[in-house]
């Protein structure tokens, strides 16, 4: 049997790594792969509450759902974004489209 | 049960009680068992791809008025033998640039995204894979897995032509996702469950009949999603050089070539048991061979019309492709299934024969109004280009000669 | 069973080195590659949950979908971040440190709640989740409006999404 500490600890393990990857990245396509990391960390932990607690009680796969909606909304429209920066500007990396910095 | 009337299952008792002979316990005997079948059932279906080659080209030379393969054995039947045993044997040239491992990857994902559809077809009333509880939407989900494969092999095959051709393909396969996944719900919807043994079993009246339009928006979109002609862009044999497999040779491409055969049957296997009842038949229930021996007859008829479209109608554009369907197989699929629900809330309590009149009534209609109405609009607009395309090209005419004679 | 628990632990580093490659290769398109691995194995874990619908979702939506998308928007803006140049910027050796620190105080945090060590309810998931599930998500007393809500979330996404990564001809019509 698995217990539920462990879980924990690779959603823990991922949440750190997707942090990491969000915060050191100078690619704005690979801050959003950190994302990525964090919401599907997140999405294991919800659901991994919901089998060792109470399996008859559907909000945590309800709250899954969401989290994968919005990952979804939340990669289309930042991708958009992003080509849109890269055509005007050529350029990708986070720290030069700083124009409003100052 | 007999040997007879059920023979897969007979045998997996018999080598069950043979192992547990031994000494084994019954269930690592039958998980033992359970894990041999799984070995054989790639094994059969790649076996089986060789039979469906040599059909799918003598269909085809027919169709076309030749005799198709006649030379290599009687009616050509060792034909296909003969075509793997040269695939076999050819060079695997690895081109320099190309990114090994996505490059090697590519085609064990377009075949193993094909086989694993196999597991959850129920074959007849006692023989299927796994009957998982999610059967219809893990079929596209493993699709999904051979989208990735096209996408690896066009990206690491360092050649820009099979990039683009690896980009148009995945557009039009994402795309006609959509319109696969709504028309694959009404089955859903009308057998209460997306296990594709409860669907089968749901069909004592086959959901064809009751739902023809979300049955031919699937069969349409699963023709699209394999990519076989009139949506073959992808790998248009006689056009673009061979699309995203280009820089593949040898036993890669014979995996890319034997995947997009088996997707073909695959699809009508999956048609079959949505649509056309599976096994269901007089006398499948007591003999579940003659289960198989229905289910076999109606998958071949399914894909002999798939075969015979693929013959006969020429190649679409990929901006037909998407404007197809963006503009006509989307709002269809979004209609038929939101009729079927609504049909099915308001009917829940009629007699089956008024449930099933109606339902076959709304999807006439619907189909009715796309064809009357919609093709009158979209046959207007398409003269309204055509006349605009002609007039653009006028005056690029009349400019040049201007530019010409000043 | 000791089977559920190897199973987990190859997943688990499977997942951990998948996502850690996500975060460190320097060519984009790997990373697009790892995230695809590091995603299949979290399908795989949520099919030992026995969220099996879970498992399928992730297949389509993030696999099936994001991922795809995420590899063209790669393709898309390829001349733009020369792979060889520096992939992380001037704060990342402070931030691995954070996040490590992080990982350990999460972990520590964990282990000392007693609840961490419990085992899964018996008996296993109730067969007709997927029923449950679908009947509080259109049930007005239960999850509707959070559904209808992302939908809007979806369609508004979507429109954006459409708009923002349009070509502009606005200069073209004129000649």
């Amino acid at each position: 049997m698995i217990p539920l500490s462990w879980y924990l600890i690779l959603s823990a393990a991922l949440v750190c790594v997707g942090v990491f990857g969000v915060i050191s990245r100078r690619n704005a396509i690979a801050m959003l792969l950190g994302v990525e990391l964090i919401l599907n960390a997140v999405n294991i932990n919800l659901l991994a509450f919901w089998r060792y607690k109470d399996v008859s009680h559907v909000t945590g796969q309800v709250f899954t759902i969401m989290v994968i909606t919005a990952a979804a909304a939340e990669v289309a429209v930042g991708l958009a974004i992003f080509i849109a920066v890269y055509r005007n500007k050529r350029t990708i990396a986070a720290e030069d489209v700083a124009d409003l910095k100052g | 049960m007999n040997f007879l009337s059920d023979p897969v299952t007979f045998i997996g008792n018999w080598l069950t009680g043979l192992v547990a002979n031994l000494g084994i316990p019954k269930e690592t005997a039958s998980a033992w068992v359970t894990g041999v079948a799984v070995g054989i059932l790639p094994l059969l279906a790649m076996l089986w791809v060789l039979v469906l080659i040599w059909y799918e080209r003598k269909v085809i030379g027919r169709l076309q008025d030749r005799p198709g393969p006649n030379r290599v054995g009687p009616f050509g039947l060792i034909q296909p033998v003969a075509d793997m045993l040269k695939i076999f044997i050819k060079e695997h040239i690895l081109p320099a640039g190309i990114d090994r491992i996505p490059y090697n990857l590519a085609p064990i994902l377009a075949v193993g995204g094909v086989l694993g559809m196999w597991i959850v077809v129920p074959f007849s009333a006692t023989v299927h894979g796994v009957d998982i509880n999610v059967g219809a939407l893990y079929v596209i989900a493993v699709g999904a897995i051979g989208t990735l494969g096209i996408i690896f092999a066009g990206y690491s095959s360092n050649n820009k032509y099979a990039l683009l051709a690896a980009f148009r393909v995945v557009a039009q396969l994402i795309s006609y996702e959509i319109p696969m996944v709504l028309a694959l719900l009404v089955p859903v919807l009308l057998a209460r469950s997306m296990g594709m043994n409860s669907i089968v079993q749901a069909q004592p009246v086959w959901f064809i009949l009751i739902a023809p339009l979300a049955a031919l928006l699937f069969f349409i979109s699963s023709i699209a999603e394999v990519g076989r002609s009139p949506f073959d862009l992808a790998e248009a044999e006689s056009e673009i050089v061979a699309g995203f497999n280009t820089e593949y040779s040898g036993l890669k491409f014979g995996m890319f070539y034997v995947g997009e055969f088996l997707h073909a049957f695959t699809n009508s296997l999956i048609f079959t048991a949505l649509f056309l009842g599976g096994w269901q038949g007089p006398g499948a229930e007591q003999f579940p061979i003659l289960g198989f021996i229905y289910f076999f007859l109606k998958t071949v008829v399914v894909h002999f019309l798939g075969i015979a479209i693929r013959g006969s109608m020429p190649r679409f554009r990929i901006d037909q492709v998407m404007q197809l369907n963006w503009k006509l197989f989307t709002p269809i699929a979004l209609a038929a299934f939101s009729s079927a629900a609504l049909v099915e809330k308001l009917a829940t309590n009629w007699a089956d024969a008024a449930r099933i009149g109606i339902h076959f009534l709304v999807n006439m209609i619907i189909l009715g109004v796309v064809v009357l109405i919609g093709g009158r609009v979209f046959r207007a607009r398409g003269i309204r280009l055509d006349a605009l395309a002609q007039r653009n090209r006028a005056a690029v005419k009349f400019s040049m000669e201007k530019s010409h004679d000043s | 069973m000791i089977l559920d628990q190897v199973i987990f632990l190859i997943t688990a580093l499977v997942i951990i080195i998948a996502a850690i490659l996500v975060v460190s290769v320097p060519k984009m398109i790997h990373a697009a590659l790892w995230l695809i691995l590091a995603l299949a194995g979290i399908a795989v874990l949520f099919v030992l949950l026995q969220a099996s619908f879970f498992a399928v979702v992730q297949v389509i939506v993030y696999i099936g979908a994001i991922a795809v998308l995420v590899i063209f928007a790669v393709m898309l803006t390829r001349k733009a971040m020369q792979d060889d140049g520096p992939q992380l910027n001037r704060y990342s050796v402070l931030a691995a440190a954070v996040c490590l620190m992080l990982f350990v105080v999460l972990t520590g945090m964990l282990l000392s709640w007693d609840g961490a060590s419990s085992l899964p309810v018996n008996p296993a998931v109730h067969p007709d989740t997927i029923i449950n599930l679908g009947e509080s998500l259109t049930n007005p007393q239960g999850y509707l409006l959070p559904f209808e809500v992302a939908s809007i979330l979806l369609l508004a996404a979507l429109v954006g999404a459409i708009f923002i990564g349009r070509e502009h001809r606005a200069g073209k019509e004129e000649e």
